[in-house]
């Protein structure tokens, strides 16, 4: 397995962390703490291409490729949890589905406006009743002519309330079950359609948080995302890729909290010696820094087979699980190396422990993540 | 209508400063980065070129690696890439280094309506006299300390910014501008471009390429065609930080006098 990246990916890498260190990480701390959703950020990247990476120019792209997208969410995360995720739900959530399903001429409708970062995107999937079990999906799709009439709500959206166009699924015959799932393009604006209350998180605050409400909501049938009844197929899918945008999320989010760590060790002496000379430091950074690492191939190595258009599920959920739960170690260890000051907000590795814990949750929990690690080994 | 930039790598300062036995200084183990007035030079380049439409060439005289700097510069949207390599080249001064790269410049065709940009100075000579070198000797009008340019027609309008004051300065193209970092912030790279840098066009003058233009002669170029030699070099002492007092009235005024005054300075 080749790790070495390619040139272009190099100046990704160069070219975000310069925009990270600059644009980025200078109001992290301020938007975790108002709780504002960082619209001038994104019209930044929006500029730079950050909202459309792997995409084709055709469709307004940036004509890049899947690590490269991963490498900007770690970059990002690596100085603010928030604009990592708003990028990953933006991308893998809804980019991702219109351009993996759907026809040529909603490709065209809808992409251009998405990847270069003039609207912004959503999936919404899970409900009040329906979280881990996806399947028990209450939101309701009925046919009327030409389009379709959505009722139920959905809860917990990423982007919800800053979104233009959302990816969502309904069930469109409840007998059929799983498959009796459709998936269907919400514009904002669409009649019946409303955003419903923010929710107040523990991390990535900055982030929007809310429910999507379908009262009588009128879809047209040409919205409908791939085939009547392929709605859970297309979720599942969508999910592989999210996972490796939210395992590169994690990813970033341990590897900022190492960066801080060592920053403040060097400088905070005690006992007449900084306390990086101190051999518990050196092991814990060692340790966490491993385990980082560890992480990095396993979300590299999904990216790289999403981009051959290889079956990735496995892959996806392993990085995700992995670096997921390393993410919530390493950030937590960062706190305790900073000591009391790192229990405050004046220093960023409370956030990021608060910030890391979600990718343990959202996009499938860790448990969710062993159920398709386990089925993929053929363990019933 | 064409827009060159001079470009040069340098070694990073805000890292560490490495030095050689012999004085000179020892590149090959510190970082290097893309001179910090030039970027604000390609900027300025780059936002005369999304006005205009006009074609941006960046050159660079330097070992082969600096193809990548020319590669970042294209990911910025620079369209073309001179890369002025060879062993011939190497040692030169900034006398040796802009007749070199005029004869370039010179090589590749300037036209009426062209303009060359350049950094104000490198922050490893800090010499200020390669840009204005190159102007004499394309014979072209220079302006230097650009900290605002504006085009209409074949004339440009500069704001040159000095210690006490500025001056406003109008000329025909084709000349030479150095800027400074008032002049603009640089734009970052973007993905689609890092995508298309690659693809774009870097090309090489070597010594076989110049050796026939007037300004190339062995005996001013490299080394040996170099005035200047330099006795020695050092990492100065490290200043202490500065204090930064905010704001704009008496009490900030008292505080800076107590400041002053416990220093015996007032």
């Amino acid at each position: 397995m080749d790790f070495r990246l390619t040139k272009e990916q190099l100046l990704v890498r160069k070219m975000v962390r310069e925009f990270a260190e600059n644009e980025v990480k200078p109001i992290a701390s301020e938007i975790d703490e108002e709780e504002r959703f960082p619209a001038e950020t994104v019209e930044k990247m929006a500029k730079l291409g950050m909202m459309g990476i792997y995409f084709p120019k055709q469709y307004g792209g940036a004509g890049g490729d899947v690590l490269s997208y991963a490498i900007t969410v770690e970059e990002l995360a690596k100085v603010c949890g928030t604009t990592a995720v708003i990028v990953s739900a933006h991308t893998s959530l809804c980019c991702a589905p219109i351009f993996e399903h759907g026809t040529e001429e909603q490709k065209m409708k809808y992409l251009p406006d998405l990847l270069s970062g003039r609207k912004l995107g959503a999936f919404g999937l899970t409900e009040p009743n329906a979280g881990t079990d996806a399947s028990g999906q209450q939101t309701t799709a009925v046919l009327d002519g030409d389009h379709y009439v959505l009722n139920g709500s959905k809860c917990f959206i990423t982007n919800g309330s800053v979104a233009d166009v959302f990816v969502v699924f309904a069930m469109t015959d409840p007998k059929m079950g799983n498959r009796g799932i459709s998936a269907f393009i919400v514009e904002k604006g669409f009649k019946g359609f409303s955003q419903g209350k923010h929710e107040k998180k523990m991390g990535i605050r900055g982030s929007s948080t809310c429910d999507l409400i379908f009262e009588d909501c009128i879809v047209p049938k040409e919205n409908l995302l791939g085939k009547e009844g392929a709605g859970f197929k297309i979720a599942m899918q969508t999910l592989d890729g999210g996972r490796i945008g939210i395992a590169a999320q994690a990813l970033g989010i341990g590897e900022g909290a190492i960066n801080e760590a060592i920053k403040y060790t060097s400088e905070r002496v005690q006992f007449k010696k900084r306390i990086s000379a101190f051999q518990n430091t050196q092991f814990q950074l060692a340790d966490m820094h491993t385990r980082m690492q560890a992480a990095q191939f396993l979300v590299y190595n999904a990216a790289l087979k999403k981009q051959a258009h290889e079956r990735c599920s496995m892959e996806a959920a392993m990085a995700k699980l992995f670096a997921a739960e390393a993410a919530s170690d390493v950030t937590r260890r960062a706190v305790q190396l900073f000591g009391g000051y790192g229990y405050t907000r004046e220093y960023p590795v409370e956030r990021m422990m608060r910030d890391a814990k979600i990718t343990e949750i959202y996009e499938g929990t860790s448990e969710v993540q062993r159920m398709v690690i386990a089925a993929n080994l053929g363990v019933k | 209508m064409k827009i060159f930039v001079t470009v040069k790598q340098v070694p990073d300062t805000s890292g560490t400063v490495a030095v050689n036995p012999d004085g000179t200084l020892d590149r090959a183990s510190m970082q290097t980065i893309i001179n910090p007035d030039d970027m604000n030079a390609v900027e300025a380049a780059l936002t005369l070129k999304d006005e205009l439409g006009c074609k941006v060439v960046a050159f660079t005289m330097g070992p082969p690696p600096a193809e990548g700097m020319l590669r970042e510069l294209m990911a910025m949207g620079v369209d073309e890439g001179v890369l002025i390599t060879a062993r011939e080249f190497g040692g030169s001064d900034t006398y040796a280094t802009s007749q070199i790269i005029a004869a370039a410049i010179d090589t590749y065709g300037v036209e009426p309506e062209d303009i060359i940009l350049a950094g104000r100075q490198a922050i490893d000579g800090d010499t200020a006299q390669v840009g204005p070198q190159i102007a004499e000797k394309l014979h072209l009008p220079q302006v230097t300390y650009a900290g605002e340019i504006r085009k209409d027609g074949d004339v440009l309008t500069v704001k040159r910014i000095l210690e006490d004051g500025y001056m406003t300065v109008k000329v025909h193209t084709p000349c030479m501008i150095t800027c400074i970092k008032e002049l603009n912030k640089p734009r970052y790279m973007n993905i689609g471009g890092i995508f298309e840098c690659y693809e774009k066009q870097v090309v090489t003058m070597t010594y076989d390429t110049l050796k026939d233009h007037p300004l190339i002669d062995k005996s001013t170029i490299g080394l040996l065609g170099s005035p200047t030699n330099i006795l020695t070099s050092f990492t100065p002492p490290q200043k202490g930080a500065g204090i930064m007092l905010p704001g704009d009235g008496k009490e900030t005024t008292d505080k800076l006098a107590g400041i002053l005054a416990a220093k015996h300075i007032i």
